[in-house]
């Protein structure tokens, strides 16, 4: 049984905690790094696709997972940061400065959402955050003089020093990018006050106040962080999709994020990564085995959609924990064989405090 | 002995009930002062408005000569005030190291982009927090339970872990809401112990709230008794259990 | 004369469209004071209810009343079998889960709905469909009167249920405290699943009265956004209140869509949504509590 041991506090904070981690990582980023000269370009969009959506779940997952903040609006933040992103670029603004400029201008928005709702949790927030996604989601289809409303808005191809960054390799590789520099920012949050302050804020905000952590400042700085990096996200789309229609940012692309988390597992950074790769590649795994399906059922309209909702509830009934809390579990039961019990990892029963009385 | 902390005249109410009522009583620094009285009697309370978590209705807090009765609840660390909860309120889904370090909040000194880049200045200041924290971890015997979830952990070393995450806070005045609560008889002696030793080795001023009379004659310096939100009697420990109001409040006096 | 009855005009058909938002927040509120469950597929039920209904009232030919009450039958049990096979299992886990779940059923109850039924707009015929009564200068339509008259009749029902009938005292009981209920030997489990019967019920109800006024579809259940805005309008845990919210809303986004320019309508209800969680989260019928530390 081989077991990690560390040896200092250095270590315990460090971004890899040992030879192997290292490893592992650094050969993954190494394959990823090699898959368009492998994979036809259509896998290169998918995962593309892929990478962009886990950068929105990284995200999401700050604010949701780590300082327990539900935000059903987060397509309105995607929104922000494709247009911003589409609609500088057209005015003559280079690629390399739109892109943080949309992270910044949905970082704002972020706060504008956050402030109001600060003394609001759970079901209030929910709603409160739907309500902004859906207004932002008309503004995107009433401004038509910046956005071109529902004639649609075709994005420019960006250029980094000359060069055009085109196709799908392109749009790959500048996903890949910025989702490393997401990580790597969202783990320094992980390992620093920042971070702990948030999740004490999802653990017990009364505490939190005592143990001196300014409960809006962190709130409104977990918007910010959340909403910017969804910008991000949001600009890379629109060079993803080429073309923006108002009403892709609407509620389904908001559930589909929080399915992304939720999924994923929540509270873990490999949830958003798992997550995502579930969200975007189930449509293509419908696609493929469609026609094998009997009974004529692949031939249904709202296929989709149906296996969507389906895995929700089976995820939220057989495995709250979502993919990520499953992998740990295999993980476990390999690193134990063969003396693995099964009670070890039974999942407690929790009961949850009343959330009238928070 | 110099006043640490002093409550004048404080009161609160809520609708018409008045839970604590014009109550007056100073603490004196490296003085351990027990708060006891019947359930309902206004104890919790007052640590509420203590660590501003209510809003008096009138009176004056003054802590280390300053008057806190408006300061925001988050600034109350830093001023060197930290609590423990009644029923525990610690972070269930982080670990006991996890709990701890937030217990440092308070002497957090770096900005949000070095620790966004966790630039060396974060860094080293991590290795600092993380070497008080081990301190407190070794002084209450929690090694073994460093990097388990608090939602894993048993009810008696959630509540020292409680005590652990307060006195990261290197405060000068420690609220201790019913420590010995749901605790053994062995355990409640390791509480006093480390009551003794919180007094004497780390000259931390504490305020207890509690029910066991044993710990609160073992551990107090001075007791005030308070039943519906009003003062009773305050002395020492011996004083207080023989005086006859608070007899009669915990016993019952003649019909 | 003639400003002052259109304004009537805009109240009147704002009250109705507000009734059934009313309806579906009281379906909603009901089950959030039992279980605490945020049910986001509220909406959906309606939807299910309305096709339930059409399918007994327009396909099979049944009179509109039987039809009707077989409909609400149908959904009170599917409702109560919802709650007891899928639903009780997640009592305990946080309240996010739940909304997770809701979300999920109703992913699958409009594929359902659309697999069953068909993705087009339906409606059937009624007895008040395209018949008007006149009072002065308004105009009214029996639709929207039904609906009306409808929403009267189940609070009336519902009230009467609740404040007079044992099992309706019980579910107050079990609502309030469930500990204490089991105590008093009141079956629990059982008591919620027929709370979540019941809202399904009010549902349908919903359901089948807008069926003539607003045609049938798989989305129609968006509509519970709305009804969301209701419940927090008229103070979250009270049903008065959800209903009271609900006319209010119906209401305003009349006027709204009549005085704003273009547009706005749409947003209406999700502005004053925002307005009231910012400025008075408790909303018209407050029930606040403070936890104690």
């Amino acid at each position: 049984m081989h077991q990690a041991l560390k040896t200092s506090y250095r270590q315990d904070i460090s971004l890899l905690a040992n030879r192997s981690g290292v490893f592992w990582y650094g050969l993954l980023i190494v394959v990823m790094l090699l898959v368009p000269g492998v994979l036809g370009e259509f896998y290169v969009n998918e995962l593309g696709g892929v990478f962009i959506f886990a950068i929105a779940g990284v995200g999401l997952m700050l604010l949701t997972g780590y300082t327990g903040l539900v935000n059903l609006g987060q397509g309105a933040f995607l929104g922000i940061g494709a247009y911003t992103n589409s609609v500088l670029m057209t005015k003559g603004v280079p690629f390399v400065i739109t892109l943080p400029l949309s992270g910044v201008f949905a970082a704002i928005a972020g706060i504008l959402l956050g402030i109001p709702t600060l003394r609001m949790t759970g079901f209030y927030l929910a709603i409160a955050t739907l309500a902004f996604g859906s207004i932002v989601g008309t503004i995107f289809q009433k401004w038509t003089a910046v956005t071109g409303g529902f004639d649609g808005f075709a994005v420019p191809t960006p250029t980094i020093l000359g060069y055009p960054i085109e196709g799908a390799t392109g749009v790959y590789y500048m996903s890949l990018f910025v989702l490393i520099f997401v990580l790597w920012m969202s783990v320094n949050i992980l390992r620093s006050p920042v971070g702990r302050a948030m999740v004490a804020i999802r653990d017990s905000e009364v505490s939190a106040q005592s143990m001196g952590i300014n409960l809006s400042l962190y709130k409104t700085i977990s918007f910010a962080i959340s909403s910017g990096i969804t910008g991000l996200a949001g600009a890379l789309f629109a060079h993803y999709v080429r073309f923006l229609a108002p009403d892709s940012f609407d509620i389904l692309l908001s559930i589909q994020f929080v399915t992304i988390i939720f999924v994923g597992g929540l509270g873990s950074l490999h949830g958003a990564i798992f997550g995502a790769m579930f969200v975007r590649l189930l449509p293509q795994l419908i696609a493929i085995v469609r026609d094998d399906l009997p009974f004529g059922i692949g031939r249904m309209p709202g296929l989709e959609p149906s296996l969507f909702g389906l895995v929700l509830v089976l995820v939220i009934l057989f495995e709250p924990t979502g993919i990520y809390g499953r992998w740990l579990k295999l993980k476990t039961y390999f690193k134990n064989f063969p003396l693995h019990r099964r009670t070890g990892m039974r999942r407690q029963k929790t009961y949850a405090r009343s959330e009238r009385l928070r | 002995m110099s006043t640490l902390f002093a409550a004048r005249d404080i009161a609160i109410q809520f609708g018409g009930i008045k839970a604590v009522d014009a109550v007056t009583f100073d603490v004196n620094e490296g003085e351990v002062f027990s708060i006891i009285g019947p359930n309902g009697a206004g104890k919790t309370t007052i640590f509420n408005l203590i660590s501003r978590i209510y809003n008096p209705t009138s009176g004056e807090l003054t802590f280390n000569g300053r008057n806190i009765t408006r300061v925001p609840p988050h600034e109350i660390a830093s001023l060197g005030i930290a609590r423990t909860f009644q029923n525990i309120e610690l972070f269930a889904q982080a670990t006991l190291l996890q709990n701890l370090l937030i217990g440092r909040h308070c002497h957090v000194r770096n900005n949000l982009i070095s620790q966004l880049c966790f630039l060396p200045s974060t860094r080293k200041a991590e290795l600092e927090h993380r070497e008080k924290v081990e301190d407190i971890i070794a002084f209450l015997d929690l090694q073994r339970y460093r990097d388990t979830l608090i939602a894993n952990l048993p009810y008696g070393v959630r509540k020292v872990v409680e005590l652990g995450r307060a006195l990261c806070v290197e405060p000068k005045l420690l609220l201790l809401d019913e420590p010995s609560s749901g605790l053994n008889v062995e355990e409640t002696e390791g509480m006093a112990f480390w009551i003794e030793d919180i007094k004497k080795d780390l000259g931390i001023t504490v305020i207890m709230v509690e029910h066991d009379m044993k710990l609160v004659s073992a551990v107090s310096d001075r007791v005030m008794a308070l039943n519906y939100g009003r003062v009773l009697a305050l002395g020492t420990p011996h004083e207080v259990q023989t005086h006859p109001e608070v007899v009669r409040a915990y016993i019952g006096g003649e019909a | 004369m003639g400003d002052v009855a259109h304004l009537l005009q805009l109240v009147i058909n704002g009250a109705a469209g507000g009734c059934i938002y009313g309806v579906i927040a009281l379906g909603f509120v009901l089950i959030y004071k039992a279980t605490e469950m945020i049910n986001f597929a509220q909406g959906d039920l309606m939807m299910l209810g309305g096709f339930v209904a059409l399918s007994l009232i327009a396909n099979m030919g049944l009179n509109y009343w039987l039809g009707g009450l077989l409909a609400i039958a149908i959904m009170t049990a599917f409702g109560f079998l919802l709650d007891a096979v899928l639903l009780r299992r997640v009592i305990g886990q946080p309240q996010f889960a739940v909304i997770m779940l809701t979300l999920g059923l109703g992913f699958i109850f409009r594929a359902f709905a659309g697999i069953t039924w068909g993705y087009g707009s339906y409606t059937f015929v009624t007895p008040f469909t395209n018949k008007v009564e006149r009072f002065g200068g308004i105009v009214i339509g029996q639709d929207s009167l039904s609906i009306v008259v409808g929403t009267v009749i189940l609070c009336l029902v519902l009230y009467l249920f609740f404040s007079k009938t044992r099992l309706g005292i019980a579910m107050q009981a079990a609502s309030q405290n469930q500990l204490a209920a089991y105590y008093m030997g009141i079956p629990v489990r059982t008591i919620f699943s027929l709370i979540w019967g019941i809202s399904a019920a009010a549902s349908t109800v919903a359901g089948i009265l807008l069926a003539p006024s607003t045609v049938l579809d798989v989305n129609m259940g968006f509509l519970g956004f709305k009804a969301f805005a209701a419940a927090v309008l008229g103070g979250f845990g009270s049903i008065p209140g959800a209903l009271v919210g609900g006319v209010i809303i119906g209401i305003v986004e009349q006027l709204a869509g009549y005085y704003l320019p273009a547009g706005f309508q749409e947003v209406t209800s999700n502005i004053v949504l925002l307005l009231v969680l910012i400025l008075r989260p408790q909303g018209i019928f407050a029930e606040t509590q403070r936890k104690k530390v």
